[in-house]
């Protein structure tokens, strides 16, 4: 607590021992706030797809849909031992057998809104929505085997695994490229810490002259660096969280480009940006300062 | 306090001096002279831990300055005022402030406030103190440079060419402070090719006189 606060609060003789370099602290300023603003941008993204991927996987996994044979003569009786069969089933909640409109509509996109249904062998569909403990699925599968010929059991792993496999990776990518910003913020701090400490080996010499320790010189820099990369990544995460709050928003369902953004105790994430921008431009400095001062010896 | 014993450097192996032995006594005063490129800026680097030794030892204030790491470096430099002939000031700071830059890093810039009026008039420049190092003339600059290297009581004061770039009048002015300095206990070590200042001083100060010449030491002083 007493480092951050000697950081912040500093030490505005030591301060002055070593002269402002403008063009330095305009830059750093600069590609902090941008730094932050993409890390804003990638951590929104990252967590959007997080929510909508557990969002759409959670519903998934809750329903199933069972498929009748389309079959005009046996379908009644087919329909009535199903519905016997799922009702009887621990862990399923309901079961409702969709309706000719129901199934019109889900066919539509590909057919058109002029299909007759009537004229066609279409197979019955029933939804099934589990309870929170979920049923014994090969259980189910059997029985319905044994009793329902021709009955299959749709309980959506096959769209659900690779949705949660494309939302893990699009995760992946999206605190990848928050490190590699990180990474970055250090390389580039750590070369406008070289470029001022480079600028001032006189200063340096003179200071070491009239006794001052390493520690010293080098926290000059290093507060230096780190409260303008803090600023600077303040501006970006203000910037970032203006642009995510004037962009158009959606539900969930309306997808990842509509609903980018923070929501409820997201929002922390944000704001430790300049933190940790701060953190990674003190050690960035500190390491490269003190590399410097060894080699000036 | 400062020690050189059978003390050898050079540079691009070339050997400036060899087996060269100095001792700094508390309280003495030493003038060291020679002609140009003989060593003296780089015997007396060697006294305050500016440089290493190739061969030989160095101890300042009974410590192996060769085994002293960066820190320990700086504490000894905080009982040793460095006097350059270039002075080599912070330009962008205030003479006021460049003269408590010691007080400043060592951590005790709260002292500056009463020891820097004093040495201020001590060394004549109170008028002068809120300019920057390149409005002074070269005197003025000196003088500064004297008022930074004691500001924070020294035991050791060693000045590189001290009078160099003044004239007659300051170079006694200036020389005048170091005796004065001297007979508060500070001890002195003054490189000097100023014949005259050292002739001028010996009826005020008991100076030991050393000539570093062909790379040794020799005592210095009858024919002075």
């Amino acid at each position: 607590m007493k480092v951050l606060l000697d950081l912040i609060v500093g030490d505005p003789q030591a301060d002055r021992s070593v002269p402002q370099t403008g063009m330095t602290a305009r830059l750093t300023l600069f590609v902090s706030a941008v730094m932050a603003f993409l890390a804003v941008i990638a951590l929104a993204v990252s967590l959007t797809t997080n929510r909508v991927a557990s969002l759409w996987a959670e519903d998934l996994a809750e329903s199933a849909t069972l498929r009748l044979p389309a079959d005009p003569v046996t379908a009644d009786a087919l329909l009535l031992s199903a519905l016997d069969v799922l009702e009887t089933t621990p862990g399923i909640s309901s079961v409702r057998a969709l309706s000719q409109d129901e199934q019109q509509a889900l066919l539509e996109p590909w057919f058109g809104p002029d299909l007759p249904l009537d004229a066609l062998p279409m197979p019955q569909l029933i939804e099934i929505v589990a309870d929170g403990d979920g049923y014994d699925v090969d259980g189910l599968r059997a029985r319905l085997t044994a009793q329902v010929p021709g009955a299959i059991l749709d309980d959506h792993t096959a769209w659900r695994e690779p949705l949660l496999g494309a939302a893990s990776r699009v995760r992946l990518i999206g605190w990848s490229v928050i490190l590699l910003i990180g990474a970055t913020v250090a390389a580039m701090i750590t070369l406008a810490a070289q470029a001022a400490l480079a600028a001032n080996v006189q200063v340096i010499s003179v200071l070491r002259l009239v006794g001052a320790k390493d520690a010293y010189i080098a926290r000059a820099f290093v507060r230096r660096f780190t409260l303008r990369a803090g600023a600077g990544a303040i501006v970006g995460v203000v910037c970032g969280a203006l642009v995510l709050l004037v962009a158009p928003q959606g539900d969930a369902a309306g997808g990842l480009l509509l609903g980018v953004g923070f929501e409820g105790a997201e929002w922390i994430l944000p704001l430790l940006i300049p933190l940790l921008a701060a953190i990674v431009a003190f050690f960035a400095t500190r390491t490269a300062a003190f590399r410097r001062l060894r080699e000036q010896t | 306090m400062i020690e050189l014993d059978n003390v050898s450097y050079g540079y691009g192996g070339n050997a400036l001096f060899s087996q060269v032995s100095l001792t700094l006594a508390p309280g003495s005063f030493h003038f060291l002279t020679g002609p140009s490129g003989a060593g003296k800026t780089t015997l007396l680097r060697l006294c305050y831990a500016d440089l290493r030794a190739m061969k030989g030892k160095v101890r300042i204030f009974e410590q192996d300055a060769g085994a002293l790491d960066r820190d320990a470096v700086a504490m000894s430099r905080r009982r040793i005022g460095v006097v350059h002939q270039d002075c080599r000031f912070l330009d962008h700071l205030s003479i006021a402030e460049n003269i408590a830059l010691p007080l400043t890093v060592s951590g005790r810039a709260n002292e500056a406030a009463g020891n820097l009026q004093e040495l201020l008039n001590w060394v004549g420049l109170a008028a002068q103190a809120h300019q920057l190092p390149p409005e002074l003339s070269g005197g003025e600059r000196q003088r500064a440079a004297l008022a930074r290297a004691v500001i924070v009581s020294p035991d050791v004061i060693i000045a590189d060419e001290p009078t160099g770039n003044v004239d007659w009048d300051m170079s006694q002015r200036i020389l005048s402070l170091l005796i004065e300095l001297n007979k508060m206990g500070k001890t002195i070590l003054i490189a000097t090719h100023d014949l005259t200042m050292i002739r001028a001083a010996k009826s005020d100060v008991s100076a030991r006189i050393l000539r570093l010449s062909d790379g040794q030491i020799l005592q210095a002083g009858a024919e002075l």
